[in-house]
């Protein structure tokens, strides 16, 4: 077993920006069928799906849920930002976000979503254009019942068309 | 509505398996083969293909966003995803409040499968919609 799976140029690559996608505008169908995913087998609450109901709210208008995506399936554009390869989001491959950034990854063979923090800005609503700008977070490892766990974090950053925060999301990526 | 520490959130609670994940695959494109196909899930260690992070993730959304109301505002959320929610189990978002400091509360936030075990555990910052 390594010692450790976190190179130097692993390190040295930590606050690198690596890719930006726009989304297409979002639309009252996103939302929706969003909500009727999340909260199946219940009805969604009006507010996701009732344009007339969201309107009473604070809101005034249709919003999606806080974590709604709109990069999902498709997105307007998506800049690649290195030359690597494609950003780990397009691939099932656990070492892409390494070779997206031209450097050589641990080789482990699984990944899991390893957690998430989350700050809110302002909502998403119909119609909004959410651009998003990743980057390399931190690294570190520790040993798991699975061996010895890597974890990368990646540092989301979506901003409206009005370059209002949206959100700003941590996401740890754990690799054994 | 008077929020003191301590208070526990009305739960959300959902039975978990193909036929909620296939749903949420469909919505965010998460169509990874642990999440879709037992030996996928099981040569990853976990017995048989198991649940979205993702959707964990959005329970607790439901839960929070129930309990401060439509005009509410979910302010940071954070979660490590502990345990993997195999099929089968019955997953329930939980929460209760931990500080106030103006308007804004504290709350320790999990979800949990039927035995107990946290499966998501974390903690989040709200305001109640008024």
């Amino acid at each position: 077993m390594a010692d450790s799976n976190i190179s130097e140029a692993m390190k040295a690559a930590v606050g690198t920006e690596t890719s930006r996608s726009t989304s297409y505008p979002i639309s009252e169908s996103d939302i929706r069928k969003w909500a009727m995913a999340v909260y199946w087998p219940d009805k969604a609450p009006a507010v996701f799906t009732d344009p007339a109901a969201a309107a009473k709210t604070v809101h005034g208008r249709l919003v999606a849920p806080e974590e709604f995506n709109p990069f999902a399936w498709a997105a307007a554009k998506n800049e690649l930002l290195l030359t690597g390869g494609l950003p780990s989001r397009m691939v099932n491959d656990p070492d892409s976000s390494e070779r997206a950034l031209g450097i050589e990854g641990p080789g482990l063979k699984f990944m899991l979503n390893g957690g998430m923090i989350c700050e809110y800005g302002v909502r998403m609503g119909v119609g909004d254009v959410i651009t998003g700008t990743n980057s390399v977070g931190e690294y570190s490892e520790r040993e798991g019942r699975l061996g010895l766990m890597l974890f990368s974090r990646g540092v989301s950053t979506w901003v409206n068309q009005n370059g209002e925060l949206v959100r700003r999301t941590t996401n740890t990526l754990i690799r054994y | 509505m008077t929020v003191k520490v301590g208070d526990e959130l009305p739960t959300f609670t959902r039975e978990t398996g193909f036929a909620n994940w296939n749903r949420y695959a469909a919505v965010n494109d998460e169509f990874v083969p642990i999440h879709m196909d037992d030996a996928a899930g099981e040569a990853a260690g976990n017995g048989g293909a198991f649940g979205m992070g993702n959707l964990q993730w959005a329970y607790l959304h439901n839960m929070l966003r129930s309990w401060i109301g439509e005009n509410g505002e979910i302010l940071s959320i954070e979660v490590q995803f502990r345990s993997p929610n195999v099929k089968g189990q019955t997953v329930t978002a939980k929460g209760v409040v931990t500080a106030i400091d103006g308007d804004v509360i504290s709350l320790d936030v999990w979800t949990e499968q039927q035995e107990g075990t946290k499966l998501a555990p974390g903690s989040a910052k709200v305001k109640m919609g008024k």
